[in-house]
């Protein structure tokens, strides 16, 4: 592994971050406010406690899992989006680097802002409500492995993505309502046992049952499936990213 | 002497089945400076990308320093310094920041006073704060050359540099290019330029509709292919070419007499005796050879 390579394209894309402070970290820390504002005090107030939590510390696991989520795609597309619509991406492909450093240096970079990003919405909630971490090692696992996994997947439609358009398609018409629907403000067993056998195919409600049950241990489905759904996901990412860099997918006419 | 660049049987035939390159063999030597000429779309610049790694060969090898371009990727790009075509930079990076990020990319230890002294030299320094969307064209394509000195390569391909940039830039340009090559660097140009190609180039490529037609050192070339023509003014016009001279290629415009010369038929003595002894008289004598680029143009109709 050549460090100082990754190392460099590390920081440049951390760089990038601290440009555009404003939209990489204020934007989703003031929209989790509202989040609170609305779903914590307004409509949470009205609501009984769910599985034995309050409504307000329930929604906050799903809150942040939704945030890494979807910043993590986001930036990690726009990330290797950008150099190949502008053309600086010659560069980097021209560097003595093999796919895995331009993949990890990337993909790190982007995963790191999303980890920071959910760090400091975990900290915003607690001004909100009450938060208990019951298992902090595993907390930070599923947050490291979360935003690492859909860094790359991210990484992967911003290779894909033709256009501006293209690089928000999935995001918006995919991972969004996946996201809402994975159960970050209610819990799967309040759903009617249909629907209940039906979001059992939706990714990302693994995802948050396992993160969840860091924090208040209950979950909807068992902490090892949550774990192997994750590492399913990363795994097929890992395997696409292999396939583009071998083929020089939309990378190398 | 061992080539520095060296490709054989060179295929690329892009997706659509548009077959750019065609059974590309070429050998650089190390430390020369190679002209690759030829008209729009001959493809240069896809030699250049399949080269640095950039377009994927549809067959052929390609080595660089003796590393395969695909088995030992790592050893032959840590070479090679690429200046593309294009103008792509960061838009919202700094100049500094930048060229910085090419040396570090290319994984070598940052070295402050190794980026001041280039950037220096690229009359860039003044600059180094400067987002590079505030840069003009001309002072980008330098921040270009700049990136891709910046990790010291041994072989630098220089994809049309001096495009766009002005007169006195471009001379700066070609003195850059002259103190890389006493440092011992190869260079591999491409230029419109025809001039420039023959003031710095020690070889010359020519490229066509994706054929290497020719590849000759540019002293030949310019022997082997460059015509000598012998222009006489005439005080008086003539209406026929003498019959002493009808076996040549002579020619009348006006009060002009063309002679393309050729030694084997009739030496210039010779033919200054011919107008002495018609009485013809004359007002100027001129002899012409033709440019690279009169050949550049010859080669490209044929
Ligand atoms: N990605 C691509 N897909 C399909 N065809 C391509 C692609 N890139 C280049 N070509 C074609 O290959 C040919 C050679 O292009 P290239 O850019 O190498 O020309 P060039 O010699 O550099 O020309 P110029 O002097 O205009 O820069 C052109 O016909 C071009 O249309
Ligand atoms: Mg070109």
């Amino acid at each position: 592994m050549n460090m100082t390579a990754i190392g460099a394209i590390y920081k440049f894309e951390m760089a990038r971050a601290w440009r555009t402070l404003a939209q990489t970290i204020a934007a989703p820390v003031i929209s989790t406010c509202l989040y609170f504002v609305v779903f914590g005090s307004a409509i949470g107030s009205r609501i009984d406690e769910v599985d034995g939590i309050s409504y307000g510390s329930f929604i906050v696991p799903g809150l942040i899992m939704l945030s890494v989520l979807t910043q993590s795609i986001s930036n990690s597309a726009f990330g290797i989006y950008f150099p190949k619509f502008t053309g600086t991406i010659y560069e980097v492909l021209s560097a003595p680097l093999s796919f895995l450093e331009i993949v990890v240096g990337y993909v790190c970079a982007a995963a790191s802002k999303s980890i920071i990003l959910g760090l400091l919405i975990l900290g915003t909630a607690h001004f909100f409500v009450d938060v208990t971490i019951s298992h902090p090692f595993w907390m930070l696992f599923f947050l490291v492995l979360t935003a690492l996994t859909f860094s790359l997947f991210g990484f992967l439609i911003g290779i894909w993505a033709e256009s501006f358009e293209e690089l928000q398609r999935i995001p918006l018409l995919i991972v969004t309502p996946l996201a809402f629907l994975g159960g970050s403000f209610y819990s799967i067993s309040m759903l009617p046992p249909i629907w209940q056998k039906i979001s059992m195919l939706n990714p990302v409600v693994y995802l948050i049952s396992g993160f969840r049950w860091s924090f208040y241990n209950q979950a909807d489905v068992k902490v090892s499936t949550s774990l192997i759904i994750i590492g399913c996901i990363l795994a097929i990412c890992i395997y696409l990213t292999y396939l583009v860099f071998k083929t020089g997918y939309k990378l190398k006419p | 002497m061992e080539s520095i660049i060296s490709i054989s049987k060179l295929n690329k035939t892009f997706k659509g089945g548009f077959q750019a390159l065609k059974n590309i063999n070429l050998e650089v030597k190390p430390g020369e400076i190679f002209a690759l000429l030829g008209p729009n779309g001959a493809g240069k610049t896809t030699l250049i990308k399949s080269i640095c790694g950039l377009t994927m060969p549809t067959e052929g090898k390609i080595l660089v320093g003796g590393y395969d371009i695909v088995e030992d990727y790592k050893k032959a790009r840590r070479l090679v310094g690429l200046v593309p075509q294009e103008l792509t930079t960061d838009a919202f990076e700094t100049v500094w920041n930048t060229v910085c990020f090419s040396r570090g990319v290319f994984g070598k230890k940052k070295d402050s006073q190794f980026i001041e002294k280039i950037l220096k030299d690229l009359s860039l320094w003044d600059k180094k704060s400067n987002i590079l969307r505030t840069l003009s064209g001309g002072m980008k394509r330098r921040v270009m050359i700049a990136k891709a000195l910046s990790h010291e390569p041994k072989v630098l391909f220089l994809d049309e540099p001096t495009a766009g940039v002005d007169v006195e830039l471009r001379k700066g340009m070609w003195d850059l290019v002259s103190e890389l090559k006493a440092l011992g660097v190869t260079i591999i140009l491409t230029t419109h330029y025809i001039e420039e190609a023959e003031l710095m180039a020690d070889r010359i490529g020519f490229i066509k509709n994706g054929e290497i037609i020719m590849v000759e050192d540019k002293d030949k070339i310019m022997k082997k292919m460059s015509q000598k023509t012998i222009e006489v003014t005439l005080s008086d016009k003539l209406d026929n070419v003498p019959t002493e001279l009808k076996h040549l290629d002579v020619r009348l415009f006006g009060d002009k007499m063309n002679y393309l010369y050729d030694e084997s038929k009739m030496n210039m003595q010779s033919f200054l005796n011919v107008l002495v002894q018609k009485n013809i008289n004359v007002q100027d004598i001129q002899t012409k050879e033709s440019s690279l680029e009169d050949i550049f143009v010859q080669l490209v109709k044929k």
